[in-house]
């Protein structure tokens, strides 16, 4: 049996050279020297407090969070309604109809970017954090309707038939029987978008015009070696959130597909 | 709820998703077109339809080269992906224990910011970088190597790390989706461990190899923040030209030309491997 070790082996390797160059931003974040370079000068927090004083990243923060709040509402929503349709319904048209869904996903960032931007100054928006939602909408749509899909495909049916049966109404029905069962899968969906939403850089580098969000942020402070430390802080900050969050949505996706067997 | 047939409820519960996708995909791109067959002076947009903008970009070297330098380190960055992901997938579906734990693990990075990831690599290879640093600490060089960042090395390698995940993905479900029971056929027909790959596993993982590589492909041609990070100016692609467009250079119609080229560019050599690929994949069956 020595095929399958160095396999095993490989995939270990494959791990660090997965995880290793991330953690080197918390790593040096905590350095108190500037230059980042072995050997490690000694240990400090000095970065993370210096954080709090930045009012243009406070304001990018909160740029971020608000955009990414109302971009996971939006697509959740439109991702709910599609899902659903996609699972439940047989329609002409249809596969097409999911591949175009999924169409944000392989279009170059470039053109997305450049593309909206020229659209929505013809249609007369200014690059502003509105149009950074509805770019990003469009991104994190994928996402929730792969989501929900799954969600959805878990859902039995027939729980709906009875409630009809019993002479529910199809709203009422919605809000009692559907939705509890798929509530799990909303709260995954809202999870993964707004991270979608909050770690997207190109789109919103051209749509943003002067209320940058975070990543946009972190992008013109990247130029100055003295900003280093403090972008360091900031980015290791991000990553454990954009983590937890994401551990958190699979928290959900797996209560979603364990509910189906209550 | 009963006057409304299936089909009617379909369409309009999926309809404001597609109708949005749809539009933001159509609309840009009608007035892309629109717009590279105008002409800028300054901050004045002349309507009048002329080709001059197609004139320009096809004559000019270096929209050609890095045009081609991008599909170039695109497919490098394909290549050396898939290589480097096949072994992974093949191990979570035919070996792994713990699916779902590995799964997991592969994906968690990806979650976190690309832009993030990508400087992180710019920290690590950069000429006073932690690489270097640590090597020269180790003992293992005298003095810094700089051939580490701002190439196309840099550029493939970075990117080979960001898609990982991409290219995992669609190979481990079609591994996953192999009939066990033909895998025992072949091994009782008398096929060796490495002639049974070759020739039941690998035919049977092409859709899933096609489906990764153009995950990877297609968005990687026109990716921006690498080359603008690591890639120096040996490494520029495609996207920081069409940015200086956008941004510095201020040509707009340009801009928007060399968009449509990148995008014309990028579904020709996708629809050239799909083929091939395709056909290939026939004939080793």
């Amino acid at each position: 049996m020595r095929r399958p070790s160095t396999l095993t082996a490989y995939a270990f390797l494959y791990l660090v050279f997965l995880y290793l160059p991330v953690l080197f931003l918390p790593l040096f974040s905590f350095n108190s020297g500037t230059i980042v370079a072995f050997p490690i000068k000694g240990w400090t927090l000095d970065w993370y407090r210096k954080l709090g004083e930045q009012d243009t990243l406070i304001q990018a923060l909160w740029n971020s969070l608000g955009v990414g709040t109302v971009v996971a509402i939006l697509s959740t929503a439109m991702g709910l309604f599609a899902a659903r349709a996609f699972v439940r319904y047989r329609f002409r048209g249809q596969r097409a109809a999911e591949g175009l869904v999924m169409l944000p996903l392989v279009i170059p960032g470039i053109i997305v970017a450049s593309s909206m931007l020229v659209l929505f100054l013809f249609l007369g928006l200014k690059p502003s954090l509105l149009t950074v939602v509805l770019g990003h909408t469009f991104l994190a749509l994928p996402f929730s309707v792969s989501i929900l899909k799954s969600a959805f495909d878990d859902f039995d049916a027939s729980l709906e038939e009875a409630s009809y049966d019993l002479g529910v109404g199809v709203f009422e029905t919605f809000r009692r029987v559907t939705l509890p069962v798929v509530t799990p899968g909303i709260v995954a969906s809202m999870l993964v978008t707004f991270t979608v939403s909050f770690d997207e850089f190109v789109l919103a580098f051209f749509l943003s015009g002067n209320q940058p969000t975070l990543p946009v942020y972190i992008w013109s402070q990247i130029r100055f070696p003295a900003k280093l430390p403090n972008v360091l802080a900031l980015g290791s900050i991000l990553l454990l959130t954009s983590v937890l969050l994401l551990v958190l949505a699979e928290y959900f996706r797996r209560r979603s597909s364990a509910s189906e067997v209550r | 709820m009963i006057f409304r047939s299936e089909a009617s409820r379909g369409y309009t519960l999926s309809a404001p998703a597609t109708a949005y996708v749809g539009f933001l995909v159509a609309a840009p791109l009608v007035i892309l077109v629109a717009y590279s067959f105008w002409t800028q002076s300054y901050v004045t947009l002349d309507k009048t339809p002329t080709l001059k903008n197609y004139r320009d970009a096809f004559a000019d070297p270096l929209v050609r080269h890095l045009m081609l330098r991008s599909i170039w380190i695109a497919g490098a960055v394909t290549a050396v992906t898939v290589a480097l992901a096949y072994p992974i997938a093949y191990f979570i579906a035919m070996k792994a224990r713990k699916k779902t734990i590995w799964l997991l693990l592969i994906t968690i990075p990806f979650w976190s910011s690309y832009l993030l990831r990508v400087f992180a690599w710019k920290l690590i290879l950069g000429f006073n970088g932690v690489m270097n640093s640590a090597l020269l600490m180790l003992g293992l060089i005298d003095e810094p190597l700089d051939f580490l960042l701002y190439n196309e090395f840099a550029v493939v390698l970075t990117l080979a790390h960001a898609w990982a995940p991409f290219a995992i993905l669609p190979i481990y479900v079609s591994l996953q989706k192999i009939d066990p029971s033909l895998l025992e056929a072949a091994t009782d027909l008398g096929n060796g461990p490495i002639r049974r790959f070759m020739r039941v596993t690998l035919p049977l993982t092409i859709p899933g190899i096609i489906a990764a590589c153009l995950i990877i492909f297609i968005p990687t041609v026109g990716d921006y923040v690498t080359p603008a990070l690591v890639g120096g100016s040996d490494g520029k692609m495609i996207a920081n030209l069409i940015q200086v467009q956008f941004g510095a250079a201020n040509n707009w119609p340009l801009g928007a030309t060399l968009s449509l080229i990148a995008m014309l560019s990028v579904g020709f050599v996708a629809i050239v491997f799909v083929l091939t690929a395709t056909r290939l994949g026939r004939r080793i069956k």
